[in-house]
């Protein structure tokens, strides 16, 4: 028996926190995990809201503290907050698109002591970054990217790959070793928030996937120790789900712009929850006690195929998200396992996106009228993240 | 990618700037910490990690726990330990 006072026996707390500050963003990435309706939620915790949560997420043992978003240099207190968790000994993570990171704030934030920058790119060339984030950035980024790595920061860039841009894999490899940095994280889409509304256009091809491992792996022979390669399958493409968040409740906290406490950042379109929020629950009742964080906890509410299954402690029975948003209920197993009764679903996904043409056009189609016109035409529709299709979106249903 | 259990090692170990050692309370051990990641160190990984910080020799770090703990024929566990190490990239080449 456990009770929640009982620190000896009660679940390990969190080790990660991450800090959404904000939804807001100058880009409009298609692959933008952000809740489709973000615009109709713009509250925002104040400073002091922030720095409360940020200890009393490391009292409980927290030790990595992301400042993410959005893009979190939106944020005028981002430094300050960086100097707190830094002061609370944590280790302080910025990830970002690298817009709005002048020289000035450089300074700042080394002042401040941040550990470490991850910086976005969405493709290695102009043309491609740009029409993918519906911007004009790739100048501007890698001008940053330089200044970071000058500055004398570990860098990891991030690039999210998917059918747009998996065929320039050695490219953006190629970017990665120009700029120096320590680790590329390539991840392949994860499909929630816009990037579940665009799979269509994202998911990729069978001879794409293997063509970016099979380079990927070359070029890791090639780099040794220099830098890190990370290469995120896409999950649709497996048998075995992912063992998301290293389960639910166990190790992660991610706090929306509102305050609203998360499993994942994700999970805020599961229905039938209310998600606790820092500005009228401790921290400590929200990973203990809160229904938010408790109910998939473990393995006591899994159905067949997960309750029997060997692997449950492995994978956590994947994703609640994916088993939401494909089956239309979060109990069941993560549709990707080949155990469950709709992993047909995700296999048509993926079959559907083979019989697709070269989506070489997709993204020149950005206007609600025009993406009506499109869908007759069977081109997969394209929504920028933009607050323009956030409120279009939230108002006609996502 | 070179796998080999054996590698030189640095004449003067440091901890590469890219992780920070640090004890965690909630661990009751020394972790190290690095972009979006951590590594639970054991007790004899952290005393030898603590000792890399660029200014001792392999031999200085092994004298140093020899005398700390009291005891003798450290040499060649602390080789092996520093090897990983080198090999898992936490020390400056």
């Amino acid at each position: 028996m456990s009770s929640p006072s009982d620190t000896t026996t009660r679940p390990a707390g969190p080790l990660w926190l991450l800090a959404e500050l904000t939804y807001r963003c100058p880009l409009h990435c298609v692959f933008c995990y952000n809740p489709v309706d973000y615009k109709s939620n713009t509250n925002e915790l104040s400073t002091a809201e922030w720095k409360e949560t940020m200890k009393q997420a490391r009292a409980l043992g927290a030790v990595q503290l992301g400042f993410s978003g959005g893009e979190p240099l939106l944020r005028d207190d981002l430094e300050e907050l960086v100097a707190y968790g830094h002061e609370l000994g944590y280790y302080t993570n910025l990830i970002t698109s690298g817009i709005g990171l002048k020289p000035t704030r450089l300074d700042a934030l080394k002042a401040a002591g941040l550990d470490h920058i991850q910086v976005s790119f969405q493709d290695a060339t102009q043309a491609a970054n740009d029409a993918l984030s519906d911007t004009k950035t790739f100048a501007k980024k890698l001008e940053i990217a330089t200044a970071v790595k000058a500055a004398g920061w570990p860098m990891v860039l991030n690039v999210v790959l998917h059918r747009l841009n998996l065929d320039h894999i050695d490219s953006i490899i190629e970017l990665a070793v120009k700029l120096g940095v320590e680790y590329l994280e390539l991840a392949n889409t994860q499909y929630y928030g816009w990037a579940f509304k665009n799979k269509a256009a994202l998911i990729p091809t069978h001879e794409q996937l293997k063509h970016a491992e099979e380079r990927v792996a070359a070029w890791r022979e090639k780099l040794g120790n220099t830098m890190k390669l990370l290469f995120v399958v896409p999950d649709y493409f497996e048998k075995t789900p992912k063992p998301c968040m290293s389960g639910w409740g166990n190790v992660f906290l991610s706090i929306s712009p509102d305050g609203t406490a998360l499993p994942c950042q994700a999970a805020r379109m599961l229905p039938g929850f209310e998600f606790p929020n820092v500005k009228t629950s401790t921290v400590e009742h929200i990973w203990y006690e809160s229904d938010g964080f408790t109910r998939y906890r473990g393995d006591a509410w899994m159905k067949d195929p997960c309750r029997t299954c060997p692997d449950k402690a492995k994978d956590y029975g994947g994703c609640r998200c994916q088993a939401y948003l494909i089956t239309g209920d979060a109990t069941n197993a993560d549709p990707v396992c080949h155990k469950s009764p709709d992993h047909e679903k995700v296999v048509a996904f993926v079959d559907a996106a083979q019989r697709r043409d070269n989506p070489n056009n997709y993204l020149k189609v950005q206007k609600p009228e025009q993406q009506a016109l499109a869908n007759t035409a069977e081109v997969p529709v394209v929504w920028y993240r933009s607050d323009h299709n956030s409120l279009h979106l939230s108002k006609n249903g996502s | 990618m070179n796998t080999e259990t054996t590698q030189a090692l640095p004449e003067h170990p440091k901890l590469n700037r890219l992780f920070r050692l640090q004890y965690e309370e909630a661990q009751k051990a020394y972790v190290l910490l690095y972009p979006e990641g951590m590594v639970k160190l054991n007790q004899s990984a952290s005393e030898i990690l603590l000792l890399c910080d660029g200014s001792r020799t392999v031999n200085a770090i092994v004298v140093a726990l020899e005398t700390k703990f009291n005891t003798s024929g450290l040499e060649a566990d602390v080789r092996s330990m520093l090897q990983e190490a080198a090999r898992r990239n936490w020390l400056d080449a």
